[in-house]
């Protein structure tokens, strides 16, 4: 492991300000649908250049973009910070919505949305606001940008303004400032304790200032405020209820921005906020253990008895965050490793799935499960897509869901945990249980009025098999792209101090 | 005669000149008083301006004798960095309002219009003079001068305003007797009324009744003034009956200013080991604050009528000012101090846009505002977004730095409880501004046929035809310009909230805190 270096660099400010940028435009272009369209592309196109060209070279040595914008409270900066951690996650979103921005113009122009241009500059909004999580150098610019984002995501909630979105949208809200508010007052708190709101790979609390009833309180509410972006139970209701809004906005919520900002949240908070060492000292990491582990197993439950596929999907994204959680949890080098393949992983995979649901939608107007017999037949790629992700996520190889769960595995046989391992072997089950009947209903059976029907428009096809592609690729051979595998252990090392 | 010497006595002189001269000088040219009401509340603010810097270069507060006479017999007006800061909010912030001011008033106050300018300038220097004097008395008059034009201002409007005005007369006298009261025990025992010397002179009697009860009764005029929970019965039916300007005018300045003198009173007259340590003084009031706060947002989620909900917020909105002065503790009164800044200028900015609803579609009642607004009134409606998520405490706008201080001031403090409101005040603040955004944003619930889930994405035609028929109809932009400004200045202000607080309300902080 290389030593952390940092160095003064405006790339970080430029990759958040991009798609910020581009709402003006796309707000002025409103009557040309190609002109407003076209910035949404280049926006995705120059931020995920940005990340990749200039963050991740420098990130792979363990250097460190840094830029002070202005202070915001004195000592403390706006600041951005563009650390392993952060371009990795930097890097799925970012490149994610280069995906994301195709299929929704295929997506809202194939079913005649309204407010497109609300809509797209909602979009963008929320990419700017992602990727000021991910370079977050403290709490406080951490709060500004979480909250950002929950702003600009609920237009995209309730973008279809039906009485179910408007009533999710408010449950969202509901879900999401109170989550915003408590991770204020943990904030507030630690400045408190440590007069810092610096993140640090290994904790920010130089000598232990905390008692243990201090630092169960504190922790709760700071998994307050991530948990419930992060969809761990009880904080995961708003999640499926949010399923009114257009499916490239689930794919959104689901594998680019929203709920992932959540599980780095929540990585942020173990490994950067307390570190490992404070985690175990207090017991903190079983806390997060039960929760994660109540989640996953509940989740696969709840999905089993769904028939609407997107509430399916929902369940099921709920149970893999918890994944990414309990591999924090697990406080191991192969833990961390995990859990962040994980975000990257299950992001592809979960992209694929809710892009394949829409893919559906817009074609046959169909949204559940019983409804879709044999379509497998006239959506041969769509279905294909979603047949290789859906054992990604059950954990089979060759697709990569079956590489970050088997380092998830080696991180509880590290910590010599025998629960967590039967938790992740059961949940492989239950998920194979409510994906393989999917697969076989749509290829298995015999469907009907299907007559005249293919596939979806090729904008929308063409990212669900890319993204599908990426999962075996990267299931394969995980160091394929943009080194993912390097990143995740570099960063795990670095929280965990293994040199 | 140097002006730079004379600069703390100009404000007040300046409006006090123009407020008796308009009547005279605007007889024959009724379109003058306007313009003189303008030209001074423009001067003023380039010598608060002025003020400011120079306080700020000086470093320590300007004493200036008026009339040359030693302040123990004669008045000492002081300048120092929070009288300096929060004379520069309140008159930047009336300077935006008057130039927004000329078509709400011709609209609602036709051929009042320089007898409504003349009050407002008599205001100002009410305000001002009450903010710059360094003496217990004077602030007494200017005290007076300002609520009896208040009043006035109430008073010209709708029909119910004069019955609000008539409570708002008698709660005000009451406070002035209180506020006189108190000032008349302090004289009693200390034999002077200038604030320095009766700082001075208190350390040494602290223990003695009649300085308890002027403390009390000081403070209980101004808890009054400010519309501090329970003392705030007068102030929602005065700012709902209100013409829209008065009431732009009124809500960010008038509780602002009470404010300030608590401050001053408590932190720079009694000094804050007595209000916080000795007496309870401190803590009642955080304690009413935090109770006022919930109550405050409670209430404004009942209400109907725009103005009459931002009445109630503004009650809320003050609980954070005072549970900043109780906190007692530096991050409390920074968190006190910004939010009287922050405030005002979300306040005036949401009055604006409530004085917009008024003129463009001849009321502000909450329920019948729907999504033809957001198509022809844009611009009022984007402000009025940034205002509400400034209210709710949003960041990076400024209304989140202010809740950001007071909450590392309540954990300072320890109590829990004061946390725990400042942060469910949020999501109450944001029920009651989200509910008008859903309603401007989108289409009508009750609109939309109950199959509409089954119908999909595909829309409600006539719906959409009543939203696209609708033609823009922004207000003028002499109107518009002060409502975005507010609202730009919100996003500013948050932004370079540390540059404020490091330059001028740092060195606010008594020595000692």
């Amino acid at each position: 492991m290389t030593i952390p270096e940092t160095y003064t660099s405006i790339i970080p400010l430029l990759t958040v300000l991009v798609s910020l940028a581009a709402v003006p435009l796309i707000l002025l272009s409103s009557k040309h649908e190609n002109l407003r369209e076209f910035w949404t592309i280049i926006a995705s196109f120059i931020k995920f250049g940005l990340v990749v060209i200039f963050l991740l070279p420098n990130a792979l040595e363990n250097k460190s973009a840094v830029i002070n914008i202005v202070d915001i409270f004195p000592g403390v900066a706006l600041a951005l910070k563009a650390d392993q951690f952060g371009v990795f996650f930097a890097l799925i979103s970012s490149g994610l919505w280069i995906l994301t921005s195709f299929y929704s113009i295929g997506y809202v122009r194939g079913a005649h949305e309204h407010k497109q241009t609300r809509y797209f500059a909602s979009f963008a909004i929320c990419l700017s606001a992602t990727m000021g999580i991910a370079f977050s150098a403290n709490l406080l610019t951490f709060i500004v940008f979480y909250e950002i984002l929950t702003i600009a995501t609920y237009p995209l909630v309730i973008h279809k303004e039906t009485k179910e979105a408007i009533y999710g949208g408010r449950k969202y809200l509901v879900y999401t400032l109170t989550a915003g508010i408590l991770l204020i007052a943990a904030s507030a708190w630690i400045y408190k304790l440590t007069g810092t709101l610096d993140f640090k790979a290994g904790g920010m609390f130089g000598e232990s200032v905390l008692t243990p009833q201090r630092a169960v309180i504190l922790f709760i509410l700071f998994l307050g405020g991530v948990g419930v972006k992060a969809g761990i139970m009880p904080l995961h209701s708003w999640l499926p209820t949010a399923m009114v809004a257009p499916t490239p906005v689930s794919a959104l919520l689901h594998a680019v921005a929203v709920v992932k900002s959540g599980v780095f949240g929540v990585i942020r908070v173990v490994g950067f906020v307390f570190g490992p060492a404070i985690m175990s000292q207090f017991g903190l990491n079983n806390i997060l253990l039960a929760v994660a582990g109540f989640t996953i197993i509940v989740a696969s439950f709840i999905a089993l008895r769904q028939d609407n596929l997107k509430r399916l999907l929902a369940y099921s994204t709920v149970g893999h965050l918890s994944y990414i959680v309990l591999g924090a949890a697990l406080l191991t080098p192969a833990g961390f490793t995990g859990g962040m393949l994980h975000i990257a992983f299950h992001a592809t995979m979960k992209i694929t799935l809710f892009f394949a649901a829409g893919a559906i939608y817009v074609n046959l107007h169909r949204e559940n499960i019983s409804q879709l017999n044999g379509i497998g037949r006239i959506m041969p790629w769509t279905m294909g897509a979603f047949t290789v992700s859906a054992i990604g996520l059950a954990g089979i190889p060759p697709i990569n869901g079956f590489v970050s769960k088997w380092y998830l595995g080696m991180g509880a046989v590290q910590s010599g945990q025998i629960i967590p391992l039967a938790i992740l072997v059961l949940s492989g089950l239950l998920n194979a249980a409510y994906f393989f009947p999917i697969i076989y209903t749509v290829f298995f059976r015999k469907g009907e009025k299907l007559e005249g029907l293919g596939e979806a428009p090729a904008i929308m096809v063409v990212p669900i098999v890319v993204t599908a592609l990426l999962s075996v690729l990267l299931g394969i051979y995980p160091d394929l792209f943009f080194n993912f595998f390097k990143l995740a252990s570099s960063i795990a090392a670095s929280i965990v101090g293994v040199k | 005669m140097n002006l730079t010497n004379n600069s703390p006595v100009l404000i007040p002189l300046l409006f006090l000149s123009t407020g008796i001269m308009t009547p005279v000088l605007a007889m024959k040219k009724e379109w003058l008083a306007r313009w003189i009401a303008l030209g001074a509340s423009a001067a003023s603010v380039a010598l608060s301006i002025f003020n400011l810097i120079r306080v700020i270069n000086v470093g320590k507060p300007i004493h200036y004798k008026l009339g040359n006479w030693n302040p123990s017999l004669g008045i000492e007006y002081v300048l120092d960095h929070l009288s300096a800061f929060v004379i520069l909010v309140i008159n930047a912030i009336a300077f935006l309002v008057l130039i927004y001011a000329k078509k709400s008033i011709e609209s609602e106050l036709p051929g009042k219009e320089v007898p409504y300018y003349a009050s407002v300038l008599l205001m100002l220097c009410g305000f001002n003079g009450m903010m710059i004097t360094g003496d217990l008395f004077n602030l007494y008059v200017f005290l007076e001068i300002c609520s009896l034009t208040l009043y006035g201002l109430i008073a010209v409007g709708e029909k119910k305003s004069s019955m609000a005005a008539f409570t708002y007369l008698i709660m005000g006298t009451i406070a002035g007797c209180f506020y006189l009261l108190g000032v008349g025990f302090l004289y009693i025992k200390t034999g002077s009324l200038n604030m320095a010397d009766v700082r001075a002179i208190l350390p040494f009697m602290l223990d003695q009744p009649a300085v308890v009860i002027g403390l009390c009764f000081m403070t209980l005029g101004l808890g009054i003034k400010m519309a501090l929970f329970p003392l705030h019965g007068w102030l929602p039916d005065a700012y709902t009956y209100a013409p829209s300007v008065s009431s732009a005018l009124i809500a960010p300045t008038g509780t602002k200013v009470a404010s300030y003198v608590l401050i001053r009173i408590f932190y720079f007259v009694f000094g804050i080991t007595f209000v916080s340590k000795t007496l309870p003084v401190a803590d009642i009031i955080s304690w009413l604050a935090v109770v006022g706060i919930i109550y405050g947002s409670i209430m404004a989620i009942a209400q109907k009528e725009l103005k009459r909900m931002l009445a109630y917020s503004t009650v809320a909105q003050v609980g954070y000012i005072g549970l900043g002065i109780g906190l007692a503790n530096p991050f409390g009164l920074i968190g006190a101090v910004l939010h009287i800044l922050n405030h005002a200028v979300m306040k005036a900015c949401l009055f604006l846009v409530s004085g917009n609803f008024r003129l463009k579609l001849g009321h502000s009642n909450i329920f019948k505002l729907d999504n033809t607004i957001r198509k022809k009134m844009p611009w009022t409606m984007a402000a009025f977004t940034i205002a509400a998520l400034s209210m709710v405490g949003l960041p990076p706008m400024a209304g989140f730095f202010s809740k950001w201080y007071l909450a590392l001031g309540t954990i300072e403090k320890g109590n829990w409880l004061f946390l725990a409101a400042i942060l469910v005040s949020t999501l109450l603040n944001a029920v009651y501004f989200f509910r008008i955004l859903e309603k401007v944003y989108m289409k009508p619930i009750d609109s939309q046929s109950s199959n509409t889930h089954e119908q999909g994405t595909y829309h409600d035609h006539s719906v959409k035809e009543n939203e696209e028929t609708v033609k823009r109809d922004e207000v003028s932009p002499s109107m518009l310009f002060p409502t975005l400004t507010l609202a730009a200045a919100l996003v500013v202000l948050g932004i370079l909230n540390a540059i404020i607080v490091d330059g001028v309300i740092k060195y606010i902080i008594p020595k000692g805190l």
